[in-house]
């Protein structure tokens, strides 16, 4: 692996170093500013009367009683605030025959999940918005519910949404051609059902917004909790009829997203109706129990899955039939057909094979809607290849590592082309594998494995190689329509004391943006990294750009970085050059000073320089004008995505009598290209198996017959806590993408994309003995049980 | 969510408590350590006119031997069940379950008198009581009662403290030296609420049990006494034998709600695996 570039691989280079983060210290002694911190003059507070019913009609409100009640400012209705708003679909043009529910802030006639958000109630506090909310009387019509993956698809079902003619939002199909004469030829064939539970995000810091529409100078400023400030600039601009240049979003501090946080809500939609409504800033805070109905939920799938071998073990070909429930409608503006997009696209794709055939069927259900979160989609795909993979291994007779050494693409067959259509620039699956197989001590572990079972212990052994999909290109959203930009913009600015200040559309929820952007501005620009300061999330100081989502930060917010620092240093040495009467290519700024290029020899400071710019402009000679600040926008081009891989192992042990599993430990090898900070790679990767865990083992969202939630509380719905989480060891191969200079791809969905997935082969691995099998997540006890035949 | 709006006093003694109590006309709550009821408050699914907190009532307080008796106030926090060495040497099993009672930060508020007049058939302490076969001491405007732990308990969250009435103290027999006693429970996460729970006490002066308390929580509407199991074991050697009978004696003890996470044939299971590790440690360590 050579880098494409010298600067990058100094030995003192910013670029590779486990820089902390400038904003950690802050955060830890509570002195962040999240929307909940924010207090505005005049500020009213919003609650919202919701659904108790999975699917009804409003046949009548009555709100004179909540009006009257102390501090109530307003109680408006879905018709009311229609009068504002315009409505949205949340579908993409290339996304063929796709169909949902156009949606309002609230709604009119129908009620479309539990938990739906149907009244607005402002008041001067929280506590008495509540107050009133429980005056309002609200008479609904019961309508029979969809809840599951089967009702929904009967020929003569209940629609889960009266608007939509039937409940298959979408249908796709990719079929290479040949597959059931592979099939029919193979010597072996697994196949395999598997569930995935509904899991949501549970961010520490729940959705918050604050709006605030100003008529005096027909402004809106909302303070938001989100990943993309300038894609709700852009929505709240159209669907309110203000103008963008009008609309302000400001992301402060966020604690946590993972996806959630870039969905357009009701409630957020009618928080501006509101303020406008009010004229007076209105804040909405989920508390936790309206984040378990009213956040997207993810995954919810079942999949049936075969796959086809030759005689040897070699993967010949896979067929698979995805159906997914997504709730009433379709997530705006990113769609909720996106993750079975994933999954369908993203199963085998480590593997070398080339017959594949796949279903998908996404349909409606009265539930909370489902949408993009952290992984999208890759779990899934991950766990129905790897597991597949080891009931093929098993009937080949072949240990898990060896079929996958067997079946695996080469390290040296890229570029190369996915039977489901993606282009995979230069990966590495091979290498991480034989990485994997080092770290674990794999020999030893099975070696003690099978002495340990002699003993009655059961410990299991999973792998799961993976893909991950980063730095999307256009061909994601832009082409389906959707105003979500690819490109990044940064504005870099010289300060008079020589101080950098880097504006940049990549926004931060807590992942270290803002570092790796401060490490690649000071390496590329040549200035201590303490004095370069990052600002993020402002759409009225920062350039539009995509913002933060699907692992885009440091990839394409890096590069964007990367380019603007190189021009602005360019333009620092032409002025420096004029001052010494030097020639520009001859001189380079290092840590803050001009240096001799050749002898590394002190010239003069950057800040010395910044102040003959910004002061003493009459001493440089006529005709030179210092542009110590830059704009620059970046998209990525060349391939759609920039593919990273890995691969994952988890070691278990098994309980036989309780069903309960312990997490011993768990390895993961990943490649996400050049690493800008090894600290914060690590962290996102640890990040991510945990959460990926969590829905291996804890996390499901549980709905009753009437699609009412069951376990909507922290006490019920189970994350993962830090005691039964186990040591996770991180190893990195690094193969730059050649598409930008700094060769970094996305890492932040790798430890989420094949957790779930290595769990399962152990938990299956530490059952072999019993003959047992469990194809479905999470792994509770009951269900392993079962599965073992205890209960 | 946001409680509703309720008035708050702090009385000094139970008298001024009672008297609180009675003045708001019955829609009044006593708060101790409030980790309880300050989710439910939070939660609006309780909503008193008056919160009365018995915290400065200095008679509820106190950890002392009293004769052939352990008096534990009823605002003994759990973070004392944890670590005071009194409560160690007279009641282990108290301080044995301890350690899986929540987390540090509701140990340090949670009290012992608090949960156990709340009777949640999923927490240690009620069940506990019953292992240990205490007596509560019930406390109101009518005088003062002891009640044994064997009729505390009624029914899902109705214990024998009636309207008004404050628990004042728990009473627990002092652990002799034949005793031996263990605790365990199968809980998802640390931490978290049991799928079931169990505490046994055993006298075992020499190799045959001469005395056998059992009880579980997450079993029912209230904590159980696992009579039929104990049964089993009274009178035997502390065996494999005896260990299996006590286990197979559970279905007799037990009968669990159906539960779509937990169905009853797996809670029962799993008693029965709790109780056989439970008995295995005890003979293995006698």
């Amino acid at each position: 692996m050579n880098a494409p570039l010298g600067t990058l691989d100094r030995p003192n280079s910013y670029i590779g170093r486990s820089v902390s983060r400038p904003n950690a210290k802050r955060l830890l002694a509570g002195r962040g500013r999240y929307v909940t911190d924010l207090v505005l003059p005049r500020m009213l507070h919003a609650t919202f009367l919701r659904s108790p019913y999975a699917h009804a009609r409003i046949v009548s409100v009555d709100l004179g009683a909540a009006r009257a009640m102390p501090g109530v400012r307003l109680v408006a209705t879905g018709a009311e605030l229609a009068k504002l708003c315009t409505p949205w679909t949340g579908t993409l043009d290339h996304f063929k025959g796709m169909k949902s529910a156009p949606q309002l802030p609230l709604p009119v006639e129908e009620v479309l999940w539990s938990g739906q958000a149907v009244i607005a109630v402002v008041a001067e506090t929280r506590a008495q918005a509540e107050d009133a909310a429980e005056a309002i009387i609200v008479a609904f019509e019961e309508l029979p519910p969809v809840v599951e993956i089967d009702q929904a698809r009967e020929p003569d079902a209940d629609r889960a949404a009266l608007a939509v003619a039937d409940n298959l939002c979408f249908h796709s199909r990719l079929d290479t051609g040949s597959i059931d004469e592979v099939f029919a030829g193979a010597a072996h064939i697994v196949e395999e059902e598997f569930l995935f539970g509904r899991h949501t995000a549970v961010t520490l810091e729940p959705r918050a917004i604050i709006a605030h529409w100003d008529a005096s100078e027909g402004k809106l400023t909302v303070h938001h909790a989100t990943q993309t400030p300038y894609q709700f600039q852009d929505l709240y601009s159209r669907h309110y009829g203000i103008p963008e240049a009008s609309v302000r979003v400001i992301a402060p501090d966020i604690g946590g997203s993972f996806g959630m946080k870039l969905h357009v809500y009701p409630e957020d939609m009618a928080v501006v109706g509101l303020s406008m409504l009010c004229g007076r800033p209105v804040k909405f805070v989920a508390d936790r129990i309206e984040s378990f109905v009213s956040d997207i939920h993810a995954r919810d799938h079942r999949v049936r899955a075969r796959m086809a071998l030759d005689g040897k073990g070699t993967i010949l070909a896979v067929d698979v039939d995805d159906v997914t429930a997504i709730g009433a409608f379709s997530t705006y503006p990113r769609t909720s057909a996106v993750e079975g997009n994933q999954v369908i696209r993203l199963i085998g794709a480590p593997y070398r094979f080339r017959d594949y055939r796949a279903e998908l069927s996404v349909v409606f259900q009265n539930k909370v809607q489902t949408s993009q979160y952290r992984a999208v989609g890759h779990p899934i795909a991950c766990t129905v290849t790897e597991r597949l993979v080891d009931l093929a291994a098993a009937k080949a007779g072949l240990d898990p590592i060896a079929m996958r050494e067997k079946n695996l693409i080469a390290d040296d067959a890229y570029p190369c082309d996915s039977p489901t259509g993606y282009k995979f620039e230069a990966l590495s699956h091979q290498a991480s594998l034989k990485k994997l197989k080092a770290l674990m001590d794999y020999d030893a572990l099975r070696a003690e494995q099978a002495a340990l079972r002699r003993r009655g212990i059961h410990r299991g052994i999973g792998i799961a190689s993976f893909v991950e999909i980063s730095n999307p290109s256009p061909a994601f959203y832009g082409i389906g329509g959707a105003r979500i930009s690819a490109q990044d913009g940064a504005i870099i600015t010289v300060t008079p004391s020589g101080e950098v200040r880097c504006l940049i559309s990549v926004t931060e929820q807590g992942q270290g943006t803002e570092t790796i952007i401060g490490q690649v501005v000071a390496d590329q620009l040549g200035v201590p990294r303490e004095r370069v300061r990052v600002m993020t999330g402002d759409t009225e100081t920062t350039p539009h750009g995509g913002a933060t989502w699907a692992c885009r930060g440091a990839g394409i917010g890096g590069e964007t970085a990367l380019q603007a620092s190189r021009k602005l240093r360019g333009n620092v040495l032409l002025v420096a050059a004029t001052i010494l009467q030097a020639k520009a290519d001859e001189l380079d700024m290092r840590e803050g000073v001009i240096v001799d290029a050749p002898t590394g020899a002190e010239r003069i400071s950057l800040a010395e320089v910044a102040r003959i710019a910004y002061f003493r402009s009459d001493t440089l000679p006529p005709g030179v004008s210092a542009q110590l600040s830059v704009a620059h926008h970046y998209a990525p081009q060349g391939y759609p995505f920039a593919f990273t891989n890995g691969v994952q192992g988890c070691h278990v042990e098994l309980d036989t009598q309780t069903g309960f599993v312990r997490i011993l430990k768990h390895w993961v090898v990943e490649d996400c290209g050049r690493i800008i900070n090894p600290l914060l790679v690590d962290e996102q990767v640890r990040g991510g198996v945990v959460q990926g865990l969590g829905a291996a083992f804890f996390e499901e969202c549980r709905y009753d017959e009437n699609g009412q939630l069951t376990n909507g509380s922290l006490a019920d719905y189970l994350v993962p806590m830090a005691c039964e989480m186990p040591d996770i060891v991180v190893g990195h191969i690094e193969t730059p993408t050649a598409d930008t200079e700094l060769g970094a791809k996305g890492c932040g969905e790798a430890g989420t994309a094949a957790a779930s997935a290595a769990a399962l082969n152990a938990v299956n691995d530490a059952m072999s003995p019993f003959g047992a099998s469990i194809a479905q997540i999470p792994m509770t006890p009951a269900r392993l049980l079962r599965a073992l035949g205890a209960i | 969510m946001k409680a509703r709006a309720f008035s708050y006093v702090r009385p000094a003694t139970l008298a001024e408590a009672f008297d609180a109590f009675a003045a708001a006309g019955g829609e009044a709550s006593y708060i101790a350590g409030g980790q309880s009821l300050v989710p439910a408050l939070a939660l609006r699914l309780q909503a008193p006119e008056c919160l009365v907190d018995i915290a400065d009532i200095a008679e509820l307080r106190g950890i002392s031997q009293e004769g052939e008796w352990l008096r534990l106030g009823a605002l003994t926090r759990h973070v004392e069940a944890h670590d005071d060495p009194l409560i160690a040497a007279c009641a282990p099993l108290l301080a044995l379950a301890a350690p899986h009672v929540a987390h540090p930060a509701i140990r340090n508020r949670g009290t012992l008198g608090g949960s156990v007049a709340l009777a949640d058939p999923a927490s240690e302490f009620p069940a506990m009581m019953l292992a240990m076969d205490a007596e509560m001491e019930i406390a109101g405007p009518a005088g003062r009662r002891r009640v044994p732990a064997t009729e505390f308990f009624q029914d899902l969250y109705q214990t024998a403290i009636e309207p008004g009435e404050l628990l004042v103290a728990l009473h627990i027999p002092l652990a002799r030296p034949e005793h031996r006693c263990d605790f365990d429970e199968l809980a998802r996460r640390r931490g978290d609420y049991a799928i079931v729970g169990c505490g046994v006490m055993l006298a075992l002066p020499q190799e045959v049990v001469s005395e056998a308390r059992i009880a579980f929580l997450s079993v029912g509407p209230t904590p159980v006494r696992a009579r039929a199991a104990e049964a089993a074991l009274t009178g035997n050697r502390l065996d494999g034998d005896a260990t299996r009978r006590a286990q197979a004696a559970l279905s007799e003890d037990l009968d669990p709600a159906e539960d779509e996470q937990v169905p009853a044939a797996m809670r029962l299971h799993l008693a029965r695996v709790l109780l056989g590790r439970l008995l295995g440690r005890i003979a293995g360590a006698a």
